[in-house]
């Protein structure tokens, strides 16, 4: 018996980034449970032709959102993301990998000028078209990180002598996209 | 470019004081360096306190390093720590925390003690104070040890590789200062 993959291109054509809809995020654990915060700016494209398809995107530092606005200056500093210096984190795809409703995509992820393969696994939803007559794709992916990597080394030793902040990151992207017209 | 340097002692022949004024000797073409005198008027840190207007002493020190481009500290050691009146002075400066004038500041950090090792401990902690400020520190390091036989009588630092150090520090202060966008060197 042959058993074959399946595998399946992504909808043709260029997309462009649904902003308000969209989500570029992470999540770490710190002390006793898992923090989240997200780009309030992000931008994206998605270009599947002829040639290889292309995922680009960047999330800019200065519009972290997080609950307290000493974090949020606290993370542009250079003990965290080095906005000044690095004012945005950036990926851009080698390889897309597209099987049934599952994506692989790998590539190079750029945080604090240091830039590192990765691999981002998660799923991507059929075209539909939206109220207005503009065709849509959802695209989530996920990718976890080791932060001290690209040089985000800040920690606090709790009593325990245990780091308050854990080294891996979880990476999370909820992309909208429409097709250009 | 403009350097601030502050001292964390008080004493009038302090060996702190001595550094930076040795620094000043080794800068590099286009760079100045103030010594900041005020450490002492610094009221001690009260929230009740940190209101606009700020203490006048306060707005000054703040306004001095807003004003100047990098600041170089040079910190006794008190206790295996900071001394406390300079602890007082930068949690003056770092509130509030998001528009602090040392947020960004490229800072470095020396040290002299009586003591055999320069003040290292001080050194370390000092530089963890002021990496929550978000200030952007250059690793780099200046530890003068048995500091009462560094220095001669017109207050000189004398060892030559100390001398070598503190030039150094201040090179990489300066990179570090230049890399910033918006600063530039002094014509000369």
């Amino acid at each position: 018996m042959i058993q074959t993959e399946t595998r399946q291109a992504l909808p043709l054509g260029n997309w462009t980034l649904d902003p308000v809809h969209s989500t570029i995020g992470f999540e770490v654990n710190y002390t006793v449970g898992a923090f989240r915060g997200q780009f309030r700016e992000v931008e994206a494209t998605l270009q599947a032709g002829a040639d290889s398809p292309r995922l680009a995107g960047l999330a800019k530092v200065g519009s972290v959102d997080v609950k307290d606005e000493n974090l949020a200056a606290h993370l542009q500093t250079p003990d965290f993301f080095d906005a000044e210096r690095y004012p945005e984190l950036r990926f851009e795809s080698a390889e897309i990998d597209v099987s049934g409703e599952q994506v692989t995509v790998r590539g190079d992820l750029t945080i604090k000028g240091v830039t590192q393969p990765v691999e981002l696994k998660g799923s991507l939803t059929q075209p539909i078209t939206d109220a207005y007559g503009r065709e849509r794709i959802g695209l989530r992916l996920e990718t976890v990180i080791d932060r001290t990597t690209f040089g985000v080394n800040w920690n606090l030793p709790l009593p325990s002598g245990e780091p308050a902040l854990a080294d891996e990151v979880k990476l999370e992207a909820e992309l909208y996209f429409v097709r250009e017209a | 470019m403009k350097l601030l340097a502050i001292s964390g002692s008080l004493r009038r022949d302090s060996y702190n004081t001595k550094l930076l004024r040795a620094a000043e000797e080794l800068l590099p073409p286009g760079v100045e360096l103030e010594l900041w005198d005020g450490l002492k008027s610094i009221p001690a840190y009260d929230e009740e306190d940190d209101v606009h207007p700020a203490p006048a002493p306060v707005t000054a020190l703040r306004e001095a390093i807003a004003e100047a481009d990098a600041v170089l500290f040079a910190t006794p050691e008190y206790n295996s720590s900071i001394p406390g009146q300079l602890k007082n002075a930068i949690d003056w400066v770092s509130r509030p925390l998001a528009t602090n004038s040392l947020r960004n500041k490229p800072v470095a950090v020396v040290g002299a003690s009586t003591g055999a090792f320069g003040a290292v401990w001080a050194q370390g902690e000092l530089r963890k104070v002021l990496a929550a400020t978000g200030a952007r520190i250059v690793d780099a390091e200046v530890a003068v040890g048995h500091a009462h036989t560094r220095f001669d009588e017109a207050g000189k630092l004398t060892d030559e590789s100390l001398v070598e150090q503190l030039a150094e520090t201040l090179e990489a202060l300066v990179d570090e200062t230049a890399a910033r966008p918006s600063v530039q060197l002094l014509a000369v």
